[in-house]
């Protein structure tokens, strides 16, 4: 069961190298790699020299993405162990960007939102920030009752992970918050609530 | 009535700035306050020039949070089609006018961690009053403004004094100084917008230069008024209202729609805002925009027409009004 058609649920327009960038940064996580990878013939060695590639390959470790991004050549590549320390480094880079800084963000729709809270944080608009949804549908789901995000949502309903009510998944987003909002199924009849349904492989 | 209920104000002070400049307080004549606006606003004035009516949009510059009177600064262009002229030979001091209410189609972007303005001559005006709320509410600001000579800078000395020579910059043609865009553009910190307002020439060079420096779209602004260009004279149907209408030489489309009687759509008669976008229900002939709403696609289509600022040259033009 999913609530659709609302206006705040985010799109992703895929990667598209901006020739005129003076600097690009990558923010890439998982199958998000790939986003990148397939656009290899948009990058010149112009390009390559002004990019910085900050990757956490996730439920891709072990597939070789984080040589194949290496072996691009970028003028910087940083793998990280985890989405929390590849934020840290993006916050550091973000901190120092001029201005024809452009930033591309790729992976799972989690990833992106929490890379693009960063962005915003910097004073970047949502618009122009590039982003491309690769890997698992799962979803970054706030409880809208107890405010807890839960990681990789697949179903829906599906039980808070903080307070454990039944949740239905919405597709209204928060860009604030960089989750999809979830509301309690069966606040009237608790008990009532439906069988979750597996929505977001 | 189109462009929402007019504010009856006084003239209370006219004051020369420049050389062409002269600077208008209005305050309304009820006494009461005048509405709030935002930095970046412009109001209508309408004059009542020997019992032809016309309507200017100008940029608002007192402080935006000042209620007691609005204040604009008015060029008297050298190719004036009669209103900065009527603003500046026959409005005095005591003289009843209308204005609108404030309309803001250039708002800063308050999510930004910087701005950057550019302003060229007369394109000073919003800056004046936004600067006026940057200060006020603590962001961080710079203004870089271009003028053809000393004696044609208006407030060039004020800015300087109020905001700091590290705020304010100014640059002058007739020494030789430029605006270094490129410059400029390369070193701002992430998070910056820009705002440019002036001539035509001036707002097309720093949006492109904005563009090649990699600089996203989203972050860059301009507010350009344009006025209705001369051209030849032709007629328009009128299909709602029955009505056919001549518009003359050196009338707008809405002002020949006006002067007959009919109340069409409009709020910044500059080809900016998309209030008086108007269903062409028969062209037989060549519709020439010339505003900066529609999308090239939609110009294309010619199934839409600007009244403020485009004109029609050809057999036949029938519109839905």
């Amino acid at each position: 069961m999913l609530v659709e058609g609302i206006k705040s649920r985010p799109v992703y327009m895929g990667l598209s190298i901006q020739p005129r960038a003076r600097r690009h940064i990558f923010a890439l996580e998982g199958e998000g790699a790939h986003a990148l990878l397939d656009r290899k013939a948009a990058l010149d060695s112009t390009a390559l020299s002004r990019s910085e590639i900050l990757y956490a390959p996730r439920g891709s470790q072990g597939k070789g993405n984080d040589e194949a991004l290496r072996a691009l050549g970028a003028d910087m590549f940083f793998a990280a162990p985890t989405i929390a320390t590849l934020l840290f480094r993006l916050r550091g880079t973000l901190t120092t960007a001029h201005m024809g800084t452009r930033l591309y963000i790729a992976g799972t729709e989690g990833f992106i939102g929490q890379a693009m809270i960063v962005a915003l944080d910097h004073g970047m608009d949502h618009a122009s920030v590039i982003t491309e949804h690769r890997g698992s549908l799962a979803r970054r789901v706030q409880c809208v009752h107890c405010k807890g995000v839960t990681e990789d949502v697949t179903h829906s309903p599906f039980p808070c992970g903080h307070c454990g009510l039944p949740l239905l998944v919405r597709d209204h987003y928060s860009r604030r918050l960089g989750a999809f909002q979830g509301v309690n199924i069966d606040a009237e009849e608790p008990g009532s609530a439906p069988d979750p349904e597996e929505l977001f492989l | 009535m189109s462009g929402g209920t007019e504010i009856p104000v006084r003239v209370t002070k006219v004051t020369p700035v420049a050389h062409r400049i002269k600077r208008f307080r209005f305050e309304r004549l009820d006494g009461r306050p005048m509405p709030y606006f935002s930095g970046g606003a412009h109001v209508i004035v309408s004059m009542n020039d020997n019992g032809h009516l016309r309507r200017n949009a100008y940029s608002l510059m007192s402080p935006p949070y000042d209620c007691s009177a609005y204040e604009i600064s008015v060029l008297h262009v050298d190719d004036s089609r009669g209103g900065s002229s009527f603003m500046h030979e026959k409005v005095r001091e005591g003289d009843e006018m209308r204005v609108s209410h404030p309309v803001n189609l250039f708002q800063p972007d308050w999510r930004g961690r910087k701005h950057l303005l550019i302003a060229g001559g007369i394109g000073i005006t919003p800056f004046i009053a936004m600067m006026e709320q940057f200060s006020r509410e603590g962001a961080q600001f710079e203004l870089h403004y271009a003028i053809r000579s000393r004696d044609r800078g208006a407030y060039c000395e004020d800015l300087v004094a109020h905001y700091g020579r590290h705020r304010v910059k100014i640059y002058c043609d007739a020494e030789d100084n430029r605006i270094p865009v490129a410059r400029l553009l390369d070193s701002q910190p992430l998070g910056t917008h820009l705002y440019v307002c002036g001539p035509a020439g001036l707002i097309d060079g720093v949006l492109k230069s904005g563009l090649e420096s990699g600089w996203p779209e989203q972050n860059l602004h301009s507010e350009r008024f344009l006025s209705s260009q001369p051209g030849k004279p032709f007629s328009i149907e009128l299909t709602r209202s029955g009505k056919t209408v001549h518009v003359g030489h050196h009338e707008s489309m809405l002002e020949a729609i006006e002067s007959a009687g009919v109340d069409a759509p409009f709020l910044c008669r500059g080809g900016a805002c998309g209030q008086c976008e108007t269903r062409v229900a028969l062209c037989d002939g060549k519709l020439l925009h010339n505003d900066v709403y529609l999308t090239d696609e939609e110009k294309a289509s010619g199934r839409k027409v600007m009244l403020c600022v485009s004109r029609f040259e050809g057999k036949a033009l029938h519109l839905d009004l």
